[in-house]
């Protein structure tokens, strides 16, 4: 064994290091590109073999949707093929038919009703998704109180005041949409906590209650729940009462989304550990209280993102209320795109393209949003 | 004031009675035949090895766990199921548990005045000065308006105390509470609650933190196997115990 010298086991820096500038691999385009395109053989194959793919699908889309589309035209003409010219997109069709997709057939003279409705829904919107907004509880206020009554009043009508009434046949497209969206997402969420909280009762009658909705729902296809409501709720009420269609379509709906609601709560319920019920039992709080202040504020808080999960899902849901007779956005573009007006070859795959875009646009604004929630909560767990 | 108070208790003065208690886990017999009674300002620490039945005992007093046989009286008032009298024992009995158990999304303040204000219905405004009060009595007054989660683990038990005497129990038990403290945390929890006892406060406390026992105890409770199977003052505790399992105890827990 060599011993080491003093001067080998004792260090005392006389000049500092110098720092760098980082190498081309570090920083910028090539580096990026470097590290995440072409590190290796395999990467590189499989970044030629994506670029490929994409363009191969992007570019006859983007030929079809924005190249050779008819932009607008006096007459549908415009759109059937011509000798030596490419037709694609016909959106003069999406153009001249987009107030029955918004309305339906919704009178256009009261349709600034319907306008009015999306300006205070957005408003009541975001109020309820800012969740550092100022006075939430006026906000809860107006999103659950103030806003059903005067939407109701709004787009159904009272003479009384000035609106005529608009039966709700006449309703339909995007309105119909989101009015059916929203009814069941903002009426299935309290149905929903309630059976969570039933599944997890002491009371033997409520939790067999609540098990049984729950699992009986979800074991059927919403169709199914959609026709059952729209063929039995008239039984249960007196004929005079006979329910109109929409109504009966919404309550479908929230029974639908009640029971999955109870499922993604319950999962957050789960998440609250035994000893904050028992610190609040212990401060002498009932159960009300424990679960309205301690449980659910924290239970709820961590299931937002699947909440806004199984709210994307229930909005592509409401496409399907058109087979209980109700015209909803999906169905409008159904019904135009059969207009012999536009007997062009491309209308119905406008159409369709159409409703895709404003479909997938909808659900990314939720998904971003839920998970913006997300990376939230992760940052306050962190603190 | 204090006498006003005084009217409620027993004629004995007793803050618990425990007579004949026994409770099962399934077929596991976890609490056999259980009597203590316990005078008001009367200072109790329950020891006895891991698993020995300590925390369930304590739970059983402000009906956290049921029991199977046995009576138990908490200022004169018998538990029962009767959910009514459950209520009324749990205002009774201040509870503080080994993990805090504070509540992560309400700030210190809100944390102590919650239970003034929705169980014993106080407006706001004087909760907030109990508050104000019983953290100022625990050396937090500053912390008043952060969450839990940003104050060290010593700090958040004494908000737990704090909001445990906001509901003014008659009764404080504690569960193990420097437990899952930093070593060096320990004392401050330990030197708000020898305060406590020496304002003749009435206190339950399960603990293996034995100097603690010999400076406030006015007795000690041994448990062993779901059993009492001593009590004794401190002094005669720690230097003339008489049960062999009491020996056996404190040799390993005293080296
Ligand atoms: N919910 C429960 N279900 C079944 N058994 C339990 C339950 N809670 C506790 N036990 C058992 O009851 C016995 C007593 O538990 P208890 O928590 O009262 O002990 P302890 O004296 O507080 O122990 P420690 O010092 O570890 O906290 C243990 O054997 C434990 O495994
Ligand atoms: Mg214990």
């Amino acid at each position: 064994m060599t011993v080491t010298s003093a001067e080998d086991m004792v260090f005392v820096q006389r000049v500092p290091a110098k720092v760098l500038p980082p190498p081309v691999t570090q920083v910028g385009a090539i580096g990026w590109a470097r590290t995440n395109l072409f590190s290796s053989i395999r990467s590189t194959v499989l970044t030629f073999f994506t670029a490929g793919v994409l363009v191969w699908i992007a570019v006859p889309i983007i030929q079809f949707l924005l190249i050779d589309a008819v932009w607008s035209a006096k007459d549908p003409t415009a759109c059937l093929p011509r000798e030596g010219h490419e037709v694609g997109a016909c959106w003069a069709f999406i153009h001249e038919r987009i107030g029955y997709f918004t309305y339906g057939s919704y009178p256009p003279a009261e349709r600034w009703r319907v306008n009015l409705f999306f300006l205070l829904l957005a408003f009541g919107s975001g109020l309820m998704l800012w969740l550092d907004a100022p006075r939430r509880g006026l906000g809860a206020v107006y999103f659950f109180v103030v806003l059903p009554v005067v939407s109701y009043i709004l787009l159904s009508g009272w003479p009384l005041i000035g609106l005529p009434r608009v039966e709700t046949d006449l309703w339909g497209g995007m309105l119909v949409t989101i009015v059916v969206a929203t009814v069941g997402i903002v009426v299935s969420l309290p149905i929903g906590i309630l059976l969570a909280l039933g599944r997890q009762s002491n009371m033997l009658a409520v939790r067999f209650l609540s098990i049984t909705f729950i699992e009986f729902v979800r074991g059927v296809p919403l169709i199914t729940v959609l026709f059952m409501a729209s063929v039995m709720l008239p039984l249960f009420v007196p004929p005079e009462f006979s329910p109109d269609k929409l109504l009966r379509a919404l309550v479908g709906m929230v029974i639908f989304a009640a029971a999955y609601q109870a499922e993604v709560v319950r999962a957050g319920l789960e998440g609250i550990p035994q000893g904050q019920i028992e610190a609040a039992k212990a401060l002498g709080l009932r159960y009300w209280r424990l679960n309205s202040s301690i449980v659910l504020p924290q239970a709820l808080r961590i299931t937002i993102p699947n909440i806004v999960n199984s709210f994307i899902a229930l909005f592509k849901d409401t496409s399907l209320v058109f087979f209980v007779g109700i015209f909803d956005f999906l169905k409008t573009i159904e019904v135009a795109r059969l207009d012999p007006k536009w007997s062009g070859p491309n209308t119905s795959l406008t159409g369709y393209a159409f409703a895709a875009i404003v479909y997938f646009f909808c659900c990314y604004l939720m998904a971003s949003y839920a998970e913006s929630v997300e990376r939230r909560l992760g940052r306050a767990d962190r603190r | 004031m204090a006498d006003i108070e005084n009217q409620h208790a027993e004629p004995g003065g007793n803050a618990v009675e425990i007579a004949g208690l026994y409770k099962w886990f399934g077929t596991f017999n976890v609490l056999v035949d259980v009597n203590l009674t316990i005078k008001r300002g009367e200072r109790v620490v329950v020891c006895g090895p891991s698993g020995s039945g300590k925390s369930t005992l304590i739970r059983c007093v402000n009906a956290l766990e049921d029991y199977q046989r046995g009576k138990i009286f908490v200022n004169g008032m018998e538990l029962s199921t009767n959910l009514k009298r459950i209520d009324e024992v749990r205002r009774e009995v201040g509870m503080v548990f080994q993990q805090f158990n504070l509540f992560p999304h309400l700030t210190v303040m809100e944390n102590c005045t919650l239970a003034p204000i929705h169980v014993r219905k106080m407006p706001k405004r004087e909760a907030d000065a109990l508050a104000k009060k019983y953290l100022a009595r625990v050396k937090i007054p500053e912390q008043a308006d952060k969450y839990p989660g940003q104050l060290s683990g010593g700090q958040q038990q004494r908000v737990a105390i704090a909001r445990a005497l906001c509901m003014n129990p008659r009764i404080m038990m504690f569960d193990e509470p420097t437990s899952a403290l930093d070593p060096e945390m320990v004392k401050e929890v330990l030197d708000t609650m020898v305060e406590l006892a020496n304002d003749g406060t009435t206190m339950v406390v399960v603990t293996h933190e034995m100097g603690f026992a010999r400076q406030v105890a006015d007795r000690i409770v041994f448990m062993d196997a779901g059993q009492i199977v001593e009590i004794n003052t401190p002094q005669e505790f720690f230097s003339n115990p008489q049960h062999e399992r009491t020996r056996l105890f404190l040799s390993q827990i005293l080296k």
